[in-house]
C-alpha cells in the first residue's frame, strides 16, 4: 500500500503505538533511587555512632547483594537486572537490621540468602512473597543467636544491650526517650535514630512511593495496645513511646513492611496489613522469647498478602460493594 | 480555585501553552476534502449525490437509515469527482466523498437562520439537530438526536458541557470556550429545551481561568446555569468522571449517563447546535488544534470537515525535525496514525505531531506491585490484576475483577514505572470478553 507523508519529501516511517503517548518519568530505578536518597539519613546516623563497624557491615552486605544476584542471573541465564537498584537496596536494608560488631562472613551469608532464597529463587524482583531482607535476618538469627544478638553501645563500642532488651529483662539503666529519638543507644545499625528513620519515611510519602496507611496503622496499633498494656501495669505514657521508637518499628514500619512486592496492594488490604503487622509485633515483644518482634511480624504477614489482597477489594466506580 | 474532581486520576505535563494563547484562525480551504461517510457512531452513510454533480456548502449529501445515524454535509462547495477508500483517524480505510473546491465558498440554499427559535417545540429542536448532522465533538461521536431522544422512566436533572479538555498540548475548546462563549451557552438553552431538563451545568477545568470568568460573567444570576469550576487533572474530560466532580452522582457500572439523570455535551457540540437551530448551518466545520514538538508553527484552525491533515500541518510550517509519531487527539487517548494523508472529521480535536525523542526505549520490567495503577485508576479498577489475568488469557477471571468498566484513560499506563502497557494489555481482555459472549449468545441461538 502506498503511504503518502509529505515530510521533507522523504519516505518517513511513523511509529504506531497503542495509547497513551507519554509517560510519566518515573521507573522502577529512579522510585528505588528514592528510597534509597530515603535511607541516607538513616546511614549517616549508622555512620556516626558505630563508626567503622557500621560502614564494614553495610558495604559488606551490598556488595555481597549485588555479587549475588548477578552470579544468579548469570546462572540461570537471566538477564542480570542489578542497574534497577533493588539488590543495593536489600544489602542495605539487611545490614541496616544487623549488629555493628557482627563479623563480616556472617554478614555476607546474610545478604547472599537474602537475594538467592529471599528474592531470585522465588523469580526475581517482583516475583517474591517475603520481603528479601528479612528473609536474610530470620536466616541469620536462627544461624547466629548470639552474633546476631551481641550489641554494642554507641560512640564507645563497649558491649550494651538493646532498649527492647533491657525492657524485656527489667535490667540495665534505660535510655531516656530523647537518646532513643536521635540514636544513640544500641540497637542494629539502622535502627538507632528514629529521627533519620522519621525524615526518611517522610520522604518516601512526599515523594508518592509508600502509602500512608501501613505505617501509621502499624505504628498506630503498637502504640494504642503498649499503651493500654503500660497503663495497666502502672508506667506511664513513656512506655507506649518507648516501644515506638526503642526497638526496630521505624525502620520496620517506613522501609520494610511497605515493600512494594510484599506487602498488599489494595487501600482498605494495607490497613489490615498495618493492624496485622502491629497485633503480631506486641504478642512477640510482650509475650514471645524474643525482645524485638518487627522482623518476624512482617515476615508473617508477608505470607498472607495475597489472601488480605483477595478479600479486600474496593468497590469500583459506580458499582456496589463488592466482596470476592 | 475549586475542590471539586473525581476519585483516582494523574496530573500529566499540560504542554498547552504552545497554543492556549492563540486565538483561532480560518484554515485555508484546501484544493479537495475527503468527507468520510461514517463519522459518527452507527452504520455508514450513503451517498445521494453522483460523482460528477455540483454540490453547495451545507448540502446535505449523505445520509443513512435507522435512528443511530447523522447526516452529512458538503463542507465546500463544488464538484463531487470521486467515492474513493481513504485512511480515517479512527483507524479504518472508509469510503469517502471527494469535493473539488471551485472556490466560491457558496452556501447551499437550505442554510438559512430561522426566525422564530425560540417558539421550536423540543421535537423540533432535536429534527433541527439531526438535520444538521450534530454529533459529539468531544471525541466519541455518538449523534446528539439519539442521546436527546426521550428514554422511559428516565429523566434528565442536569445537563453538563464538558469543558474540561484534559488531553495534553490540545486547545481546541479551551479556545472555542474563549472566543464563543455566547454560542456554547445559547447551545445549552436549546439542549435544555430539546430533553426537557432545567439545569445547566459548565465544568470547566482551573486550568483555564479566562474561560471560567467568561462563563461566570455570562451566567451570573442565571438561575438554569451554572458554571462548575474543577480542580485540573487526568481524565476530568472523561464522562462518568466529569458527571461525579459536577454532581457528585456515580453513573451505574455498566450504565449511560442518563441512569445517573444527566447528560453530557462537549461544548463544542453545544456551540455547534446554536449555530444549526438560529442559522440553519449544519456541521461542516470544528476547530482542530495542530500542535506538538514536530510541527513548525502550532495553531488553532477553524477547518473544514474533509480537510486532509497534510494540508494543515503544511499551513502550520510543516514538520520540523524527524517525525516519530502522527497522533489523532491526544498524548493520553489519542490513536498513532501512520500517515497525515487522512481527512479531519468531526470528532477531530486536534493533531499532534511528535518529534523523534532523544530517549532509549523503556524497558518493560515485572509488576513490582507498587499499586500506582491501582491508585491512579478512575473507575477504581486493579488494572494490574487485570493485566495479569490477560496475560495468561483468563478471561472469565478478568471479567469478575471488571476489566469491562476500564474507561481506557491510560492513566495506569503512564503511572507504571515498571513500562508495562497496561491499557493496551486490559483493551485486549475487553475485546475477548465481548467475544466470548457474543460467541456464548450465537451458541444459545
Amino acid at each position: 500500500m502506498e503511504v503518502n507523508n509529505k515530510m521533507n519529501n522523504q519516505d518517513t516511517l511513523l511509529v504506531l503505538s497503542s495509547s497513551p503517548h507519554i509517560h510519566s518519568p518515573e521507573q522502577v530505578p529512579s522510585a528505588m533511587r528514592d528510597v534509597l536518597i530515603a535511607l541516607i539519613p538513616a546511614l549517616i546516623a549508622s555512620v556516626y555512632f558505630f563508626g567503622l563497624p557500621a560502614i564494614t557491615v553495610i558495604v559488606t552486605c551490598v556488595a555481597a547483594a549485588v555479587l549475588s544476584e548477578m552470579a544468579a542471573q548469570k546462572i540461570m541465564k537471566k538477564e542480570v537486572s542489578v542497574h534497577d537498584l533493588s539488590a543495593v537496596i536489600t544489602g542495605l536494608l539487611l545490614a541496616f537490621t544487623l549488629p555493628p560488631s557482627l563479623p563480616v562472613w556472617i554478614a555476607a551469608i546474610g545478604a547472599i540468602v537474602a537475594i538467592i532464597i529471599g528474592k531470585q529463587l522465588f523469580g526475581g524482583l517482583g516475583n517474591n512473597i517475603f520481603n528479601p531482607a528479612l528473609v536474610g535476618r530470620a536466616f541469620l538469627l536462627a544461624s547466629w543467636p548470639v552474633a546476631m544478638t551481641t550489641w554494642t553501645a554507641p560512640l564507645d563500642a563497649v558491649a550494651t544491650a538493646t532498649p527492647m532488651g533491657m525492657l524485656k529483662e527489667a535490667a540495665g539503666q534505660l535510655p531516656t526517650l530523647a537518646q532513643l529519638f536521635f540514636g544513640s543507644v544500641g540497637g542494629s545499625l539502622g535502627e538507632t535514630s528514629a529521627l533519620a528513620l522519621l525524615i526518611g519515611g517522610l520522604y518516601l510519602m512526599y515523594r508518592g512511593h509508600i502509602d500512608w496507611r501501613i505505617p501509621i496503622t502499624y505504628m498506630g496499633t503498637v502504640f494504642v495496645l503498649t499503651g493500654v498494656v503500660g497503663a495497666m501495669s502502672g508506667y506511664g505514657l513513656w512506655y507506649p513511646f518507648y516501644h515506638l521508637f526503642g526497638g526496630g518499628l521505624l525502620l520496620g514500619a517506613f522501609f520494610m513492611a511497605t515493600d512494594w512486592v510484599s506487602s498488599p496492594i489494595t487501600k482498605r488490604g494495607r490497613i489490615i496489613f498495618g493492624v496485622g503487622l502491629g497485633l503480631l509485633t506486641v504478642i512477640i515483644r510482650l509475650k514471645g522469647g524474643y525482645p524485638e518482634g518487627v522482623c518476624y511480624s512482617i515476615l508473617l504477614m508477608n505470607m498472607v498478602t495475597p489472601l488480605i489482597d483477595r478479600y479486600s477489594k474496593g468497590r469500583i466506580f459506580g458499582g456496589v460493594k463488592k466482596h470476592a | 480555585m475549586s475542590k471539586h474532581t473525581f476519585m483516582g486520576g494523574i496530573h500529566p505535563p499540560g504542554y498547552k501553552e504552545l497554543t492556549n494563547a492563540m486565538a483561532t484562525v480560518p484554515a485555508k480551504l484546501p484544493e479537495k476534502v475527503y468527507i468520510p461517510l461514517s463519522q459518527h457512531i452507527g452504520a455508514p452513510c450513503t451517498p445521494i449525490v453522483q460523482v460528477g454533480e455540483e454540490v453547495l456548502k451545507g448540502q446535505r449529501i449523505a445520509e443513512g437509515k435507522g435512528f443511530v445515524t447523522s447526516p452529512i454535509h458538503a463542507s465546500i462547495s463544488g464538484k463531487v469527482v470521486a467515492v474513493e477508500k481513504k485512511q480515517h483517524p479512527g483507524g479504518n480505510f472508509v469510503d469517502c466523498i471527494v469535493i473539488e473546491n471551485d472556490g466560491r465558498d457558496q452556501w447551499a440554499d437550505t442554510v438559512h437562520p430561522r426566525l422564530n427559535p425560540d417558539s421550536l417545540t423540543p421535537e423540533e429542536l432535536r429534527k433541527i439537530i439531526f438535520e444538521a448532522g450534530i454529533v459529539g465533538m468531544g471525541g466519541a461521536a455518538f449523534p446528539s438526536h439519539v442521546k436527546y431522544a426521550p428514554a422511559e422512566g428516565k429523566k434528565a436533572d442536569y445537563v453538563v458541557l464538558n469543558g474540561i479538555e484534559c488531553e495534553p498540548y490540545l486547545t481546541s475548546d479551551h479556545r472555542l470556550m474563549v472566543e464563543k462563549a455566547e454560542r456554547i451557552v445559547t447551545g445549552l438553552r436549546y439542549i435544555l429545551k430539546a430533553v426537557d431538563c432545567d439545569k445547566g451545568l459548565v465544568g470547566i477545568e482551573d486550568n483555564k481561568p479566562d474561560a471560567i470568568a467568561l462563563f461566570q460573567k455570562l451566567t451570573a444570576g442565571d438561575p438554569v446555569i451554572s458554571v462548575i469550576p474543577l480542580h485540573e487533572k487526568y481524565p476530568q474530560g472523561s464522562e462518568k468522571q466529569l458527571i461525579y466532580a459536577c454532581t457528585h452522582r456515580e453513573v451505574p457500572a455498566g450504565g449511560l449517563p442518563l441512569d445517573a439523570g444527566v447528560i453530557v455535551n462537549n461544548v463544542g457540540t453545544a456551540a455547534a447546535i446554536a449555530d444549526a437551530v438560529e442559522l440553519g448551518i449544519p456541521l461542516i466545520e470544528r476547530i482542530v488544534t495542530v500542535t506538538g514538538t514536530g510541527v513548525k508553527e502550532p495553531a488553532n484552525l477553524s477547518v473544514r470537515l474533509g480537510t486532509l491533515f497534510s494540508d494543515l500541518i503544511e499551513q502550520c510550517g510543516g514538520y520540523t525535525g524527524e517525525i516519530e509519531k502522527i497522533i489523532s487527539g491526544g498524548l493520553m487517548m489519542g490513536k498513532a496514525v501512520f500517515t497525515d494523508d487522512m481527512p479531519v472529521v468531526k470528532g477531530s480535536s486536534g493533531i499532534v505531531i511528535l518529534k523523534k525523542a532523544a530517549q532509549t526505549p523503556r524497558k518493560e520490567y515485572t509488576c513490582v506491585r507498587c499499586a500506582k495503577c491501582v491508585d491512579a485508576c478512575p473507575a477504581l479498577l486493579e488494572p494490574t490484576t487485570i493485566v495479569k489475568l490477560a496475560k495468561r488469557g483468563l478471561w472469565d477471571e478478568a471479567k469478575s475483577n471488571s476489566a469491562v468498566c476500564c474507561i481506557e484513560c491510560g492513566c495506569c499506563s503512564y503511572v507504571c514505572p515498571a513500562n508495562i502497557p497496561l491499557v493496551q494489555y486490559i483493551r485486549r481482555a475487553k475485546q475477548a470478553i465481548a467475544a466470548n459472549a457474543a460467541k456464548a449468545a450465537a451458541a444459545k441461538n
